[in-house]
């Protein structure tokens, strides 16, 4: 099933009476029913007001076509959406209705928000196929509940996204990053988190083990990036030897290209930046990458590893991205008060379970 | 305004609902004199006033969850209440509503500037979040015009903005996690100290559902070390199209400012008046505020007065000190005051594509003259928020309804020229029967599904947000359950 508009994903939608798996550019890997609903017909930029850094996209529009789009008025999507062709070994083409559905968002999240934070509104089709419209393309709106977050990141089982309205933001003149020699998880962490308490406005922070750097992105005018630059080489020399690095290291962080063509399961594990060192030695993985100050932690483990029986109690969430759903659910089992609400909704909003069912318990 | 006819059955359980709430409250906490409760019979839309059943002050979660619990059982109307600063009416009580005040509860219970967060009981004032945090150089980012009194309860019901959103976000994108009772008793514990939902952004939804689903009793916030220096220039033009314009420009230059404020002649005039700030006389002023060090903030306001110099200003008023700094900002924070020494107004919060601006100030000006009622516009236009104020006489026979017959022809103009009733002061009754403007009913019947799922017999601040006759028949199950 590939409706080419709106009004016929709706029809689609409501002659519906078996479960379907939605599908943007299928580069994800969501797992799910056979039957395929795909998005990829729904497709255009709609609007584009550079001066309200305001943009709406039917949710098909390739990711590609938007980044160009933005880029020629010297825009871009602050909010970094990570490319997971590499790390799932997919093909295809990502779509913005795919980072919406996902809350997909990179490095640059620490700072200036995820996804669902420069969603302005959605269109989408509900389980009894009508169409939903809910925020606008305004920058600041309280008008009525806000289910565009509920939207993001709810993984299409709420309802099938038909167009997305995003805030987008001027592109940074020039970005430099420094590199920290550093013994540990733990001092990169303390280390992050200076930089990121900084006036600087640390932009990325991430630390890989392999290389032993804790990574810091400053991003804006050449003069400011160069003052601020020094800044922080001062502040970061107690942790260990600071260098400036010519290479951009930030898409392969966004994308996890450590583990491109690794085996093994992919997890990534969300909590408070200081927990992570701890928690990550809980995980014995077989390799890590920490983003976001350690608030974000991407674990490659053998295929099958209950990592969540490893971790314990915790305070955060860990999402299995790449192995068996079947074994292990991809999102973490919620407390029940919160599952129950949970629930309630997906039954409030597909009633007849037509949409990515059991994805998210 | 229409509200509901008051329950009888809920009235007559009066007695028996303050009896059995203090046996769970301390006696002071528990108000039900007419004399006492009257202090809650309105917030600050003061048009509407209605002294609820009686109010209740609980002191912690756990009194939130039993005063929830036996509200519940009775099957009473609750009305959660933060600082009582809501312009849009969204802590007006019902008659037989009980009033849930979370003011007695105001701690702070953690600061860590290593995760650059702060936890807080819900009724702690907005400012004095970073009053807790300003002596290690962080600050809370949200920054309504009525900081020193909302709570970050009301700030969460009502997702509330402020001047610096434009760099900054309003409340959701600063928010991290919440505790919140359900209106059942059960309390909830959602988000936290790490970032995005595990699961449905639960979080997401529950800030800015004007106090529906549930009653936030502590919050984490993201707290953000503060910027080195922040300098703000004034830039006066001879029309509203030319300053809408140069707005815009600013925009798509790749200069992102801190704030970007908008007023127009009358509100000039009376801030002159009232604030002597030494604002120039002209018909629309920017004031534009940039951060960093010394030399980043010379180099972007270069930048921002070159663009400006471009739309032939009659005055670029660059601050050359700190005292100049809180000048050029005193008319601008003085503004609401400066305009209730003219006359009553109603303050409005429709936003708009920026591109829209000269429009609709053009059109806002003509309906002006239809109605023979004045309008100051002062608002945060880098993000298109308007804050028209229309001035009207309260004590004369129906100028109140004429001023907010205008006042919803300008959020329908809003909404026709691609935005929205509001911005950041919420629905609440105020703007609760323009929603089918903005909305279609299956669009409204898709919020309200949420409220059937969090609070399934609709007792949660009532006759709010959606328009009576849309949410009649949920409402009607609530009575019938009686």
């Amino acid at each position: 099933m590939r409706p080419q508009t709106e009004a016929e994903l709706a029809q689609i939608v409501a002659g519906l009476t078996a479960p379907v798996r939605i599908r943007g550019g299928g580069t994800r890997g969501v797992p799910g029913p056979e039957a395929e609903l795909d998005i990829s017909g729904l497709s255009g930029i709609t609007l584009y007001e550079p001066g309200a850094l305001t943009l709406v996209a039917k949710a098909g529009t390739p990711v590609a076509e938007i980044e160009a789009a933005l880029a020629a008025e010297g825009q871009r999507l602050a909010f970094e959406p990570m490319d997971h062709r590499g790390l799932m070994g997919t093909e295809g083409t990502p779509t913005i209705g795919g980072v919406v559905a996902g809350n997909i968002s990179g490095p640059r999240r620490i700072q200036t928000g995820a996804a669902r934070d420069f969603l302005l509104g959605v269109r989408y089709v509900d389980g009894m196929g009508q169409v939903i419209s809910n925020g606008g393309r305004v920058m600041k709106n309280v008008t009525g509940y806000d289910l565009v977050k509920l939207m993001a990141g709810s993984w299409g089982t709420l309802g099938v996204l038909s167009e997305v309205s995003l805030k987008v933001l001027p592109k940074a003149e020039t970005q430099t990053t420094l590199a920290i020699s550093v013994p540990d998880a733990a001092t990169a962490v303390r280390a992050l988190s200076v930089g990121l308490g900084s006036p600087y406005e640390v932009t990325g922070a991430a630390y890989d083990p392999a290389s032993g750097q804790a990574l810091v992105r400053i991003e804006g005018f050449e003069a400011s990036v160069a003052y601020r630059a020094e800044a922080l080489i001062r502040l970061f020399a107690p942790f260990g030897t600071v260098a400036q690095v010519e290479d951009d290291p930030w898409p392969g962080i966004r994308d996890v290209a450590p583990f491109h063509g690794r085996e093994g399961d992919v997890w990534r594990i969300s909590v408070k930046p200081g927990d992570a060192p701890e928690l990550a030695a809980r995980c014995k993985a077989e390799a890590l990458l920490f983003d976001w100050g350690g608030g974000l932690i991407w674990a490659l483990m053998p295929t099958g590893t209950d990592l969540r029986a490893r971790l314990g109690e915790f305070a955060g969430h860990a999402t299995l991205i790449r192995g068996d759903r079947t074994q292990h659910a991809m999102f973490q089992p919620e407390p029940a008060p919160l599952a129950a609400l949970s629930r309630g909704l997906r039954q409030r909003f597909d009633p007849k379970g037509l949409f990515n069912p059991g994805l998210m318990g | 305004m229409d509200m509901p006819t008051p329950n009888p059955t809920v009235l007559a359980k009066k007695p028996r609902l303050v009896q059995r709430l203090r046996q769970v409250l301390p006696a002071d906490a528990v108000i039900d004199d007419l004399s006492e409760t009257r202090a809650y019979e309105c917030d600050a839309l003061t048009a509407y006033r209605c002294p609820p059943l009686l109010a209740v002050l609980p002191a912690s979660t756990q009194e939130v969850s039993d005063v929830l619990r036996i509200c519940h059982e009775e099957g009473v109307p609750v009305v959660p209440r933060g600082s009582g600063t809501s312009l849009a009416g969204g802590a007006l009580p019902t008659a037989d509503s009980v009033i849930l005040g979370v003011a007695r509860m105001n701690e702070v219970l953690e600061t860590d500037y290593d995760n650059r967060i702060i936890r807080v009981q819900s009724g702690r004032t907005n400012l004095s979040v970073t009053g807790a945090v300003e002596a290690e150089d962080f600050f809370y980012a949200p920054d309504p015009s009525s900081q020193l009194a909302c709570a970050i309860a009301g700030n969460i019901a009502m997702n509330s903005g402020g001047a610096h959103c434009l760099k900054y976000g309003v409340t959701t994108n600063n928010l991290l996690g919440v505790t919140m009772v359900l209106m059942d008793g059960t309390v909830v514990e959602i988000g936290g100290a790490h970032l995005d939902a595990g699961g449905l952004d639960l979080l997401g939804v529950i800030c800015g559902s004007e106090g529906q689903l549930g009653v936030v009793t502590e919050a984490t916030l993201r707290i953000l070390r503060k910027p080195e220096g922040a300098r703000p220039v004034l830039m006066a033009f001879d029309s509203n199209e030319v300053a809408g314009a140069c707005v815009s420009d600013i925009i798509k230059a790749g200069v992102l400012p801190v704030a970007i404020e908008f007023m127009d002649r009358l509100c000039i005039e009376a801030c002159e008046a009232f604030a002597k700030a030494g604002y120039p006389q002209c018909e629309a002023l920017l004031i534009v505020e940039v951060e960093g060090s010394e030399a980043e903030i010379d180099d972007q306001l270069t930048r921002i007065l070159e663009i400006a110099r471009r739309h032939d200003p009659l005055e670029l008023r660059e601050s050359q000190s700190a005292e100049e700094s809180a000048k050029i900002w005193l008319g601008r924070k003085s503004a609401f005051g400066a305009m209730g020494q003219i006359n009553d107004y109603m303050c409005l919060d429709g936003t708009i594509p920026v591109s829209a601006l000269p429009m609709v100030l053009r059109r806002i000006g003509e309906l002006s003259q239809e109605y023979g009622l004045k309008v100051g516009n002062v608002f945060h236009a880098g993000d298109g928020n308007m804050h028209p104020l229309i001035l009207f006489d309260a004590n004369k026979p129906g100028d109140l309804e004429k001023c907010e017959a205008f006042g919803a022809d300008i959020l329908k103009l809003c909404v026709d020229a691609g935005g929205c009733l509001t911005g950041e002061h919420g629905v609440g009754i105020e703007k609760r029967d323009l929603m089918l403007h903005q909305y279609a009913a299956v669009d409204l019947e898709a919020q309200m599904a949420v409220k059937d799922v969090f609070d399934p017999q609709w007792l949660l601040n009532p006759a709010k947000v959606f328009p009576l006759s849309v949410s009649e028949s949920r409402r009607a199950v609530q009575v019938a359950a009686e």
